[in-house]
């Protein structure tokens, strides 16, 4: 293969969605924070507080344990990895694909499951109990929304007749009807149960706890200090950004670029920023009329999930 | 004398030397001369494996002097798959063993008489080209393991209990086989394969045959409700012995059952499909299950191969089903998916059962409770392992990750051909299949991520785990050899699937044969895609970009390890609780509680918890003692009532076999009346 034959439209779009994504996730985080804050007749830190933290965190030594081995440092940066490939794959800003990497659902999952799988190896190399903990809460988490997840996107993808996200973002860009019906809509809200409990959100974690008991997310970070820490928030920052903008341009696919031009890129930059903002502002306002559920109430809530999207794939198959 | 027929020769002699030298070496110099032996016959072996799957042919007849057609060994292309995929197996287990097998009952004559055995067994199956060899080698396989097996039985009960069961089952799964031949034989009138195939299709005898086929090899390839040896017998064998058992022997009962449906009986009606997709599925799901609240790291093991062959046999079954509709690119697709699954569960398994296997042999422990921080005193056992349970947990780069892609994708375009629906079988059972799989894949990572996390990370649990030290360098080896086979077959999809899928386009009769050429290519450097699909994967190019998004977060990591080194503390900061001792952390046991909450209605666990009290309060709490055991389902709820109802069937018969000579001369009296007066009729 040389330097020709790259798809170079596409090789653009990727390199903006990283660029745009690394710096808007921050924004998000600090926006939900924000939002949050002043429903609750709180100040707020300000939208750019997470941009600050981790200025800090990376100008800060790393404390380790002795006991702690390479994970500690080589997790971190597995997670910020996977989140990154998370950004170049999906379809966020354009609907272009990689030529022999396409926006795969399957390949994307996976790569997701390896930052999953690091950081519940970070906590658990701490050696303490709350690391532990959260690490068993995570991946018991994460085994149960794996069949919501693959089914809900299983659903979506039927219409379109293949599992490459950019396609099916394609084709509903191109006949917009889909995107009303029933199918669509119970699979859409199958997909945003799974991806709240896959990105540690209300009601299945509490992001903002800090009760140790009932953390999910941040007991397994306890153990990290320093740039290992902010890698580890960096990385949480950027799957849940990613995986908005992949629900928002499921639900609303107007401004994905499928034609590579300068004014269309900036155009779709500008739309993805919007929609994940948006889509921040509306967790946060739900966030705040939620409590936790109990972690073994968790099941049933992802099992009614996978009904839904169980549901949506054999009306897909029947009824359409 | 053509290579095949060659090769095939020559493991016969290796395996005849190998038992020699075991049977008259002195003990010091016995592993290795052995091992080396057994290591040569298991290269031989990988040879004519190759060598048939580029097509070549090769008969080698033996002649016999009983009254039946002579034993004829002829390996096809997909024979010579599995030859080369069990002979890979050996080899390693080879070389671990010879360092690790050096001395007491895992080294004895005996014990070593019987690996060649066994691998030769293991590597002759897949060669035969008619049903009386097959069952002669399967025999063959079955006795090697079973010495094997028992090599420790003097020091542990548990293991001759693990003989009588693996014996038990063995003989179950060799008579339903047995059974299914007879009739087939029946029917057409030859023991080879080629005259047995021609059997009519949806005749009575093919599918008693079929029935039989698939209990007798589902028994052998660990299927739901027929696996209850694997608990029992993966952990009590040596640890090379569970690998080569898990990694090889339970691929040659994969293999049967693929002879069976590719080349025997390859019209199949759906409903061959749903029963195999259900046993499948079923097994899948118990398998991974038990595996995930196992804290046994060998029953944790064992339990894992159940749930990848559950994973196999959805594809086949899958295939079959899509094939009955004429959904042929998605059933070849879900076959060639198959097939490499079993390939890569070889490579992952048998390195995770010698990585097993070296933590044992540093530590003396199984026990993960007891385990912890061996990744710093075990850096290459580390290494290996965790790349098997990469595999094992189907995550990128790794040979699992490529086979489960291939098999989801084969399902979720199941479902239609050309946009019309294919069947409402298929429209409900496909995105069952995939739920089955994504959970299973889900609790595949929670399982795999407890294995290595509370066995390599973390603090040690133990003494024993606090003094392990790293194995000698011949296990290092076979573990290096066997976690660069996973990283392989991973890494290289596109030439390794065009292989497997040549395999079984020529084996294949009818339907399965012609148009599967097409069903995978490889593509890019090393990729694969599905044409009939429209599906493209390259785990090499994926890994590449990775390193790309990499570049920048590590430039970050150096210009700030510059300026702010890390600094080590003497304890974890644990929440502030200073006193954090290694006790405190979370074990396998705790890993796993909030799972077994969650599916208690299917492990039904039993928990035993005593409260001991202070004397003067029963506020205050002295000791607090917890027991959990989980036990299988199937062994108590099915096969122990009935083994009861055999037990009290055997004392009622005890009455009429007393012993009593005048008794006994009456019962053959009576016979031979009765079978004069049968023949005087």
């Amino acid at each position: 293969m040389t330097v020709q034959d790259l798809n170079w439209p596409a090789v653009v779009i990727a390199l903006v969605q990283v660029v745009l994504f690394v710096v808007i996730s921050p924004l998000l985080v600090g926006l939900i924070r924000q939002v949050r804050a002043r429903i609750e007749g709180r100040r707020g830190a300000g939208i750019l507080q997470p941009w600050r933290d981790l200025r800090k965190l990376l100008g800060k030594e790393p404390v380790r344990a002795v006991d702690s081995s390479w994970m500690l440092r080589v997790g971190p940066v597995a997670l910020v990895v996977s989140s990154l490939l998370l950004c170049v794959l999906l379809p966020l800003v354009g609907a272009l694909s990689l030529d022999f990497l396409p926006s795969d659902l399957f390949v994307i999952v996976s790569v997701m499951l390896i930052g999953v799988v690091a950081l519940a190896l970070v906590g658990l190399d701490g050696g303490t109990a709350f690391g532990g903990m959260g690490s068993s809460r995570h991946m018991t988490v994460a085994a149960l929304v794996e069949p919501t997840l693959l089914l809900s996107v299983y659903a979506l993808s039927i219409p379109a007749g293949t599992s490459t996200l950019s396609l099916i973002v394609g084709t509903r860009l191109d006949s917009p009807g889909v995107i009303i019906s029933p199918v669509s809509v119970l699979a859409l809200v199958a997909l945003s149960i799974a991806i709240m409990a896959e990105t540690g959100r209300l009601p299945i974690d509490n992001p903002g706890t800090h009760l140790e008991v009932t953390m999910l997310h941040e007991a397994m970070t306890l153990e990290a200090s320093g740039r290992d820490l902010a890698w580890l928030e960096l990385g949480s920052w950027l799957k849940l950004a990613a995986l908005l903008g992949l629900v928002g341009n499921l639900a609303f696919p107007w401004g994905v670029v499928t034609e590579f031009s300068v004014l269309g890129v900036l155009i779709g930059a500008a739309a993805i920023t919007v929609k994940v903002l948006l889509l921040g502002v509306l967790l946060s306002v739900g966030e705040v009329f939620l409590a936790k559920v109990r972690l073994f109430q968790v099941p049933e809530l992802l099992a009614g999930s996978f009904a839904l999207a169980f549901l949506a794939v054999t009306a897909s198959y029947l009824v359409a | 004398m053509s290579p095949i027929a060659a090769g095939l020769l020559l493991q016969l002699t290796l395996a005849a030397v190998a038992v020699t030298i075991a049977l008259l070496v002195a003990p010091t110099w016995r592993s290795r001369a052995v091992g080396l032996t057994s290591a040569a016959l298991a290269a031989v072996g990988l040879a004519t494996g190759l060598v048939a799957m580029t097509g070549a042919t090769g008969t080698l007849t033996i002649p016999v002097v009983l009254p039946m057609d002579a034993l004829t060994l002829s390996p096809d292309r997909l024979g010579g798959l599995f030859m080369a995929v069990v002979s890979a197996v050996g080899l390693i287990v080879s070389l671990f063993g010879m360092s690790s097998a050096r001395r007491g009952p895992e080294g004895s004559r005996t014990a070593w008489a019987a690996m060649p055995v066994f691998l030769v067994g293991m590597q002759l199956v897949p060669a035969a080209a008619d049903s009386v060899s097959f069952l002669l080698a399967w025999e063959i396989m079955t006795l090697g393991s079973t010495v094997l097996l028992l090599a420790d039985h003097a020091a542990r009960a548990s293991v001759s209990s693990a003989g009588i069961w693996y014996s038990a089952m063995s003989q179950l799964s060799f008579f339903f086989i047995l059974a299914g031949f007879a009739v087939l034989a029946g029917a057409t009138g030859g023991t080879s394969f080629t005259a047995m195939a021609t059997v009519e299709p949806g005749s009575l005898a093919a599918n008693l045959a079929f029935v039989l086929f698939v209990l007798g090899f589902g028994g052998k390839a660990e299927l739901v409700p027929l696996h209850v040896w694997v608990p029992r017998v993966l952990p009590e064998a040596p640890s090379h012995v569970s690998a080569a058992m898990s990694g090889a022997m339970v691929k040659i009962g994969v293999y049967g059952a693929l002879v069976v449906c590719v080349r025997l009986l390859p019209e199949a009606p759906a409903w061959w499909g749903i029963m195999i997709m259900v046993l499948g599925g079923a097994s899948a799901l118990y398998g991974i299950l038990q595996a995930s609240v196992s804290s046994d790291l060998k029953v944790l093991l064992a339990y894992s191969t159940t749930e990848n062959m559950g994973l196999v046999f959805l594809g086949l079954g899958a295939s079959m089903l899509l094939r009955s509709y004429d959904a042929t690119a998605a059933a070849d697709t879900a076959l060639v998916a198959a097939l490499l699954l079993a390939v890569s569960h070889a490579a992952f398994k048998a390195t995770l059962f010698l990585g097993a296997g070296a933590v044992i042999h540093a530590t003396g422990e199984r026990n993960l409770d007891r385990l912890g921080g061996l990744g710093r005193r075990m850096p290459w056992t580390a290494a290996a392992f965790g790349v098997g349970a990469m595999g094992a947990a189907a995550l990128p780069i790794t040979s699992g990750f490529v086979a489960e892609w291939m098999l989801l994708q084969s399902l979720i375009h199941g479902g239609r051909l050309n946009g019309e629906v294919v069947s409402v079988a298929a429209s409900v059972a496909m995105p069952l299949a995939v739920a089955v799989i994504a959970l299973t894949a889900g609790l595949a990572l929670m399982t795999f991520v407890k294995a290595y996390g509370i066995a390599f990370l973390a603090r040690p649990r133990s003494p024993e785990a606090a003094d392990a030290r790293e194995v000698p360098l011949l296990m290092r080896l076979a573990l290096a050899l066997g976690a660069l086979m996973v990283l392989a077959l991973g890494l290289l999809p596109g030439p390794i699937s065009e292989a497997v899928l040549a395999t079984v386009a020529s084996s294949g009769t009818g339907a399965a044969a012609g148009s599967a050429e097409t069903a995978v290519a490889a593509i890019g450097v090393s990729g694969v895609a599905l044409p009939g699909i429209g599906a493209v994967l390259d785990p090499l190019l994926l890994t590449v970009l990775a390193a790309l998004v990499g570049v920048p977060v590590l430039i970050a990591i150096v210009l700030s390890a510059a300026k702010h080194p890390a600094r080590t503390n003497d304890l974890p900061w644990g929440g502030g609780g200073s006193r954090a001792r290694p006790r405190m952390q979370y074990t396998a046991t705790s890993y796993a509680e909030p799972l077994v909450r969650v599916f208690d209605d299917v492990l039904k666990p039993t928990r035993d918890v005593q409260v001991t009290h202070v004397g003067e309060s029963r506020y205050l709490v002295e000791r607090v003692q917890v027991e959990q055991k989980v036990t299988d389902v199937f062994e108590t709820r099915f096969y122990r009532p009935m083994l009861n109802l055999l037990q009290r069937f055997g004392i009622i018969v005890r009455h009429v076999a007393n012993g009593s000579i005048h008794r006994y001369l009456t019962y053959s009296f009576t016979a031979l009346l009765i079978v004069l007066i049968v023949v005087s009729l």
